[in-house]
């Protein structure tokens, strides 16, 4: 599904992502992870095309996507949500999700149709999977930073995507959130058989739900495998499990 | 709120303006005609600023261009206005898709900065190239529409020139306000909304940000040409002043006073504007003293502009009239 290799990026000198790799299969839930400043949010940067690696290579299922704007790689099928909540602020729930049918099913070039009743059942299908169906007409920027984050993913959906990355979708959120939240994704997930990757901060998320990890640590990977090796594996516990003890 | 709502307010103040040469004098229709105009103007510029996100210092630009464009095609080419009128329109879009091409390419200040930097490249031109434009002097006597055949008719006969140009620019105006509100309304609208919202995340969902502010840039520059168009006729001349940076700046007041927010905001701003100026100009010489005191009141009281301040105060009526 996505394959990267050996991506590398720094900024002024300073090394941020020195020569990643990285496989996710078609259908899997996979997981970064890794201390503050590892480089998990630039190398999510520099898959979805909002940087351009120095060097190294995405293919999104066997096709080269390296270096194409954001706009492109959303529509080959590459969705994703952001660590900073990050939504249409005054544009209504319903809307927020609407307008990523219209850009996804390339309606954006319309200048005649009336807008509000385009898609409506998908976006209220979206809505309604998500638990924000009746909060559709509020204005998005006053809802809760759970349900923003909650609505991200529902923008993210929207687009349709066949891979989701999803950055730190449980940021800022307490206890009782993160687990509704992580349970939602993990059902979405399997519902409309997305292939998923996400960093976490949250070490107990990430194993519940990750079939691979990554470890990052100063932008190089240090473990990769199933979330039973990466705990097993003692370069792991020393640079990253062993901070939070 | 839903009473006034449920007013067809727009289909009302079209009906008036009709009216306006019936019953007031040749001065008011005089006014109105003016307004119309600016309306549109400020309307079109409103796509850019309150529905794009993209200010621009340089909107007066297309504006002259639509006014040279219909001046020289009907007093120099002698061709009639059905032509020389949609012309305005795609040669200053033509324009505006030239220099929007290097605008949208910076954000912000810079990209302002921009769009003041070709206006006024546009202002030196229609001022300095004597044999098309006349340069400083100006190029006077553009010629009416011909309304021979209009007058003719039984029933709508017998008004002057002058007000058969106010008729025909309340219905050219009526047409590219309704087509504006219908591009505003549309999935195109919406992704300049998003635009404007989140440019970051508009990009995440599929929106080729720069393409679109292009495409906004275009039209908004059009719709300002058709505006000039109709203006080089109703000042009877055009002038090299049509794109100097002044007029940018004055419809740019309009449309922050009337509300950027709103569909109609800036077609308010207008009339309140050139409304105001007419009045408080027979009192006194400080005339940009009181506005600028009047813009301050209301960029701080009510951000939203007149248009923005009429809505809060409809909402709150209503809730007095439910309690």
């Amino acid at each position: 599904m996505l394959e990267v290799r050996d991506v590398r990026k720094s900024f002024d000198g300073f090394l941020a992502v020195g020569g990643v790799s990285l496989r996710v299969e078609r259908g899997t839930i996979a997981a970064i992870i890794g201390p503050n400043g590892a480089g998990k949010t630039t190398f999510f940067n520099l898959v979805t095309g909002h940087l351009r690696p120095d060097a190294g290579a995405v293919m999104l299922e066997g096709r080269d996507i390296t270096g194409l704007p954001p706009h492109d790689v959303c529509r080959l099928g590459m969705g994703r949500s952001f660590q900073r909540t990050n939504i249409f602020p005054k544009l209504t729930v319903y809307q927020n999700v609407q307008a990523a049918f219209l850009s996804h099913r390339g309606r954006g070039a319309d200048l005649w149709s009336r807008v509000e009743r385009l898609y409506r059942d998908e976006t209220e299908g979206v809505l309604r999977s998500l638990g924000l169906l009746e909060r559709a007409g509020e204005v998005s920027g006053f809802l809760s930073h759970g349900a923003q984050k909650q609505l991200e993913l529902g923008i993210a959906l929207a687009s349709e995507p066949s891979l989701l990355l999803l950055d730190e979708p449980t940021a800022g959120m307490s206890a009782t959130e993160t687990r509704e939240t992580i349970r939602l994704v993990e059902r979405i997930a399997r519902e409309r058989g997305l292939t998923l990757l996400f960093t976490e901060h949250d070490m107990e998320v990430v194993f519940s739900i990750a079939q691979r990890i990554t470890v990052l640590h100063q932008g190089r990977v240090i473990a990769e495998g199933s979330p039973a090796e990466v705990r097993a594996d003692t370069e792991v516990r020393r640079v990253y499990l062993g901070e939070r003890r | 709120m839903t009473a006034l709502t449920r007013v067809p307010w727009i289909a009302l103040v079209l009906i008036a303006a009709f009216f306006v040469p019936v019953v007031g004098s040749r001065f008011y229709t005089f006014l109105a005609n003016d307004i119309a105009i600016w309306a549109l103007f400020a309307t079109s510029l409103n796509l850019l600023v309150g529905v794009t996100g993209l200010v621009s210092f340089g909107h007066a630009a297309y504006f002259g261009i639509g006014a040279y464009t219909t001046g020289l095609l009907m007093k120099k080419a002698g061709l009639s206005f059905l032509l020389a009128f949609p012309a305005a329109g795609v040669l200053a879009g033509a324009f505006a898709l030239v220099f929007g091409f290097f605008c949208v390419r910076l954000t912000r200040i810079y990209f302002a900065m921009l769009t003041l930097a070709f206006a006024q490249i546009v202002w030196a031109i229609c001022f300095k190239w004597n044999e098309v434009t006349g340069g400083e002097q100006g190029m006077p006597e553009i010629p009416y529409p011909d309304f021979d055949r209009v007058a003719a008719l039984p029933l709508i006969g017998g008004w002057r020139t002058a007000e058969y140009f106010y008729f025909l620019t309340l219905l050219l105006v009526a047409l590219c306000l309704w087509l504006l509100r219908r591009i505003v309304g549309s999935p195109f609208g919406r992704m300049l909304t998003t635009v404007r919202e989140n440019a970051e995340r508009a990009e995440f969902i599929g929106v080729n940000v720069r393409r679109y502010e292009l495409a906004a840039f275009v039209l908004a520059g059009a719709f300002a040409g058709l505006a000039g168009g109709l203006f080089g006729i109703f000042n009877r001349g055009v002038f090299p002043d049509f794109a100097y940076w002044t007029k940018s700046s004055e419809v740019l007041i309009m449309t922050l006073l009337g509300g950027m927010g709103t569909f109609y905001g800036p077609a308010l701003g207008a009339f309140v504007l050139i409304l105001l100026n007419q009045q408080i100009v027979s009192y006194t010489e400080y005339w940009p003293f009181v506005l600028g005191v009047i813009l301050v009141v209301l960029l701080f009281v009510f951000p939203g502009g007149l248009a923005g301040a009429a809505q809060a105060t409809a909402r709150l009526w209503a809730r007095r009239q439910r309690a």
